[in-house]
């Protein structure tokens, strides 16, 4: 079982989750930040080495696996949940990350991934969203904009595309955060979180393809506009936003509004406070579909809720079982019922 | 009238029960074979139902039965013809007379050939009284009426009286074969213990018809069947689906690893899938998968966190988890894929049997894919080719397919219960010296077996993956040679299990003029053509019946070619002939082949045979 344990506690660094094997991204690739930042936050989660699993399928994104010195699967594509859910359920003890791209996730992986959001086991997976498919060289993805003009859509996509976290909430995930890759602070902190967090804990990084998506998310990530256009937000804050945070976000009839204060505090604004943790999905899933440009984009971790653990459930019942059967081994199985002995 | 084919010298004998789905015929086959294990014959049952789930009462498609054939002497199959029809309406005589033996004896009950039942299975006369049924041993029993009276005190509405009735016919059907009610009573008080109703009303309608056929002396003198003589030991009457779960946990038990069984529901496979759920009380870890891909992904994750991982399945299950087997072969993990196989292509004939997924199992993966491909012969054996698999798998650290097929998964016959240390060691390669002189493709230099080290294990962090790898070091690498070098270890890797495996035997003429060649499920009818064709003069005639099919035993060659002619006989279009064609492009092989979805008769595979030998 991943325990909470006091971060810090083991005498693991960067260092030790850095892999021998030449690192083969782009310069300039987002995936090198990601990659920092989770060699970072894996040395601060005080669990021993040799139980960190990372798992990840095909595409730019699920090279990361030969970069991080664990236990790890580079699987085939779309598949890394489903061989991910079947390490952790062998063996609970394991801190198993999921490493996954759009295409490779919601695409040819979207059933997997649907499934491990409403079963619910102890794992986490990091969605790199750079709405493309970035190894076979530009083909669109599931998350590519209407309008982006890929090798698939000459004209531009016509495709109407998902919204990764509100598939992840609908789907019944329990934690749900976005990040930027390029805010180190706050993915070490949703990274730490999501270790915590009893449950799969979906994590999309909205991530920068230097080659085809370049500057894609710049509207939101863009040092310029980075304020203005993303919501951060934190479990009992209030939903402000802004370079000088003079922008809230209040509920209007059934929708949401943004809003100036107007140099009134947020209480007295009417302003939302943020419940990561209501079980009930309807303000999360509204916040994952805010969009520029009426809204900011939300960041941080959106949803956080407890739900029961599969992996934790079944090995209970199987304790249970064995503590009331009468059955030592199979060959008190195998004699039960009905026998006849010749001879 | 044709000559009875029951007389008291009969050494087996092939008894039918058929009737209504809700009549019950699977329980009281079931009842049946239970006792006749318990008597000390030799058996083999195979039940044959509607593929609806709730077909129209009365109907000829709605007709459940049960076949089995128990004998004094081994038995094989559940024989090809019947000696014994049980029909409880009109339309299980009108879709099961086609089974029985001229001179065979029908035991009807003659209440349900009503008017309203007649219609329903398209009879214009009733066959109990127009004789069309001369040349047959009928016997009218008053089944629902004398159940109804037997039980008339119970309290019990009409409906749920006549629902005992099978318990008269199987009465009668033990006082034909001079059987003592007490075991099927043991039996009963097991079955309806907390419902002391029901086990009365079972007892006193078994009592009815025994009696019946006691007092009416309609059946003339019973038939004792003489015990078999068979190994001592303890038995008990298994099927294939719960011996291939069952040989899995044993499998488990003996390498001291847990069970990780991720499966996806599919026809014929799911009892496997069922049975285990239902032993978490032995530890088994079961995952129902959300598809058959993400089945076996989960068992190749499992596989590597160190459990003896498995994936249960059918043709268009074993289809869509392809891709993954390849990423087990590349990562040479151990993994067991039970193909339980039905008639393909695509959706096919999903409850009928046939072993057309041999192709797929040795050939359906991309690149060079080398495998372990085996394959159980008896619904009781498939417990021991299950333990195998397993053995295989993780000893080799290598993926293995066992194939089953419909026929054996659903078909019973007696288990002879292993006593301890009677299976044979699992013992998995360990590396001894420590962690830093371990590398993931580092191989033992006899087996080229890697060692197989999991998450939890200190100092052995490393990463597997679908992309080639550098011999030993496990780095990514497209280096030319290398790739050639690791396809070539592979498949030697395989090869070279065929040293471990048992040989292969023949029954019959070590040598001469035919050897008549088997894989899988079609065991019983072949031996039981070849014994018979033996015991009835034959000479020059040889027997091999093949488990092992990738690698083949390292003897089969040599076994080959010391005969004039070989003929394969199997459920396809000649998959494993042309295997062997391939193999051994010197020989000469005839083939035999049966694509209907039915398992062989012994009858076929003896003419068959006499065919081959006299052409």
């Amino acid at each position: 079982m991943q325990t909470d344990v006091k971060e810090n506690k083991s005498e693991l660094t960067k260092k030790d989750f850095v892999s021998d094997q030449s690192v083969r991204w782009c310069p300039g690739c987002g995936d090198y930040m990601i990659l920092a930042n989770m060699q970072k936050a894996f040395a601060r989660m005080g669990h021993e080495k040799q139980n960190f699993v990372n798992v990840s399928g095909i595409g730019c994104s699920s090279r990361i696996t030969y970069y991080l010195d664990t236990y790890g699967v580079h699987s085939i594509h779309g598949r890394a949940l489903a061989v991910a859910s079947g390490v952790k359920l062998a063996n609970p003890d394991l801190n198993v990350w999921v490493f996954t791209g759009d295409g490779d996730c919601m695409a040819i992986g979207g059933n997997h991934f649907i499934h491990a959001c409403r079963r619910n086991l102890d794992m986490n997976v990091v969605i790199f969203n750079n709405r493309i498919y970035g190894m076979t060289k530009g083909q669109s993805s599931p998350t590519t904009p209407p309008g982006l003009k890929t090798k698939t859509a000459a004209d531009g996509s016509i495709e109407n595309p998902f919204n990764i976290g509100d598939i992840a909430i609908g789907s019944g995930a329990t934690f749900f955060a976005r990040v930027p890759d390029n805010n180190h602070q706050l993915m070490e902190e949703v990274m730490m979180q999501a270790y915590h967090h009893k449950g799969t804990s979906v994590i999309e990084v909205l991530q920068n393809c230097v080659i085809f998506t370049d500057g894609i998310h710049e509207q939101i990530t863009g040092n310029d506009t980075k304020d203005d256009n993303q919501l951060v937000l934190e479990h009992g804050k209030p939903m402000i936003y802004g370079k000088e945070q003079k922008f809230g976000l209040k509920v209007n009839g059934m929708r949401l509004e943004a809003v100036p204060l107007n140099g009134n505090s947020p209480e007295s604004a009417g302003v939302l406070v943020h419940d990561a943790h209501d079980a009930g999905s309807q303000m999360h899933a509204a916040l994952v579909k805010l969009q520029l440009p009426e809204f900011p984009v939300a960041m941080g971790v959106i949803r956080k809720v407890d739900a029961p653990q599969y992996e934790q459930d079944v090995h209970k019942a199987i304790a249970r079982a064995r503590s009331r059967t009468e059955f030592k081994s199979v060959s008190d199985l195998f004699h039960s019922g009905n026998t006849w002995d010749i001879g | 009238m044709a000559t009875n084919v029951l007389t008291s010298e009969m050494k087996k004998v092939v008894i039918r029960f058929s009737g209504d789905s809700g009549d019950g015929m699977q329980l009281t086959g079931d009842i049946f074979s239970q006792s006749s294990g318990q008597a000390g014959h030799d058996l083999t049952t195979i039940p044959d139902f509607p593929a609806e789930i709730r077909a129209p009462q009365g109907s000829v498609g709605g007709v459940s039965s049960f076949q089995i054939q128990i004998g004094g002497t081994e038995i094989y199959t559940p024989g090809d013809k019947v000696d014994v029809l049980v029909v409880m309406n009109p339309a299980a005589l009108k879709a099961n007379l086609g089974f029985l033996k001229p001179g065979g004896t029908i035991i009807a009950d003659k209440d349900s050939f009503n008017a309203r039942n007649l219609k329903k299975a398209d009879y214009d006369t009733n066959p109990l009284d127009d004789g069309s049924l001369n040349d047959y041993h009928v016997f009218r029993t008053p089944a629902t009426s004398l159940t109804r009276e037997a039980l008339k005190d119970l309290g019990l509405e009409n409906q749920v009286m006549t629902r005992s009735k099978n318990m008269f016919a199987l009465g009668v059907v033990n006082y034909l074969f001079s059987r003592p009610l007490d075991n099927i009573i043991t039996f009963l008080e097991k079955k309806f213990g907390k419902k002391p109703v029901m086990l009365e009303a079972n007892k006193l309608a078994l009592e009815a018809g025994y009696n019946f056929a006691v007092s009416t002396e309609l059946m003339g003198p019973s038939i004792i069947i003489p015990p078999a003589n068979l190994p001592k030991g303890t038995y008990r009457n298994i099927d294939g689906n719960t011996a291939v779960a069952w040989g899995l946990l044993a499998a488990a038990e003996n390498s001291g690893k847990k069970l990780s069984l991720c499966s996806y529901p599919i026809t014929p496979a799911s009892e496997i899938l069922h049975e285990l759920s239902a032993r978490k009380d032995m530890g088994a870890i079961v995952f129902q998968a959300e598809d058959e891909i993400a089945a076996v992904c989960a068992a190749v994750g499992a596989a590597f966190s160190g459990n003896l991982s498995a994936t249960t399945t059918s043709g268009p299950g074993a289809s869509l988890k392809t891709e993954a087997m390849g990423l087990a072969v590349i990562a040479e993990l151990p993994l067991v894929l039970v193909n339980v196989q039905r008639a393909g292509p695509s959706t096919g004939l999903p409850t009928k049997t046939e072993q057309s997924d041999l192709y797929q199992a040795l050939y359906g993966r991309h690149g060079e894919a080398p495998l372990v491909v085996m394959a159980a012969s008896s619904p009781d054996d498939c417990f021991y080719y299950s333990y195998m698999a397993a053995k295989i798998a993780m000893e080799n650290t290598t993926p293995v397919v066992l194939l089953s097929d419909s026929y054996l998964s659903s078909g019973t016959s007696p288990w002879r219960i292993p006593e301890n240390g009677e299976l044979p060691d699992i013992s998995i390669p360990k590396f001894h010296k420590p962690a830093e002189e371990w590398k993931p493709y580092l191989r033992q230099s006899d087996s080229l077996n890697r060692y197989w080290m999991s998450p939890g294990d200190k100092g052995f962090e490393h990463r597997i993956g679908g992309l080639e790898k550098q011999e030993i070091t496990g780095n990514l690498t497209y280096e030319p040679q290398n790739h050639e070098k690791m396809t070539k270890i592979r498949e030697a890797k395989i090869e070279g299990i065929a040293v471990k495996l048992p040989k292969q035997k023949v029954i019959g003429a070590a040598s001469g003029k035919l050897l008549v060649v088997g894989w899988g499920s079609t065991h019983g009818a072949i031996n039981t053509a070849v014994i018979e064709l033996l015991e009835e003069g034959g000479k020059d005639i040889g027997y091999t019946h093949f488990n092992y099919i990738s690698p083949l035993p390292e003897n089969t060659e040599e076994i080959l070619g010391k005969y004039d002619q070989i003929l394969v006989c199997e459920l396809n279009n000649g998959q494993f002939v042309n295997y062997l064609r391939a193999k051994f492009p010197d020989l000469d092989f005839r083939q035999f082949n049966k694509i209907q979805g039915q398992p062989f008769f012994t009858s076929e595979i003896k003419a068959a045979i006499i065919n081959t030998l006299t052409e």
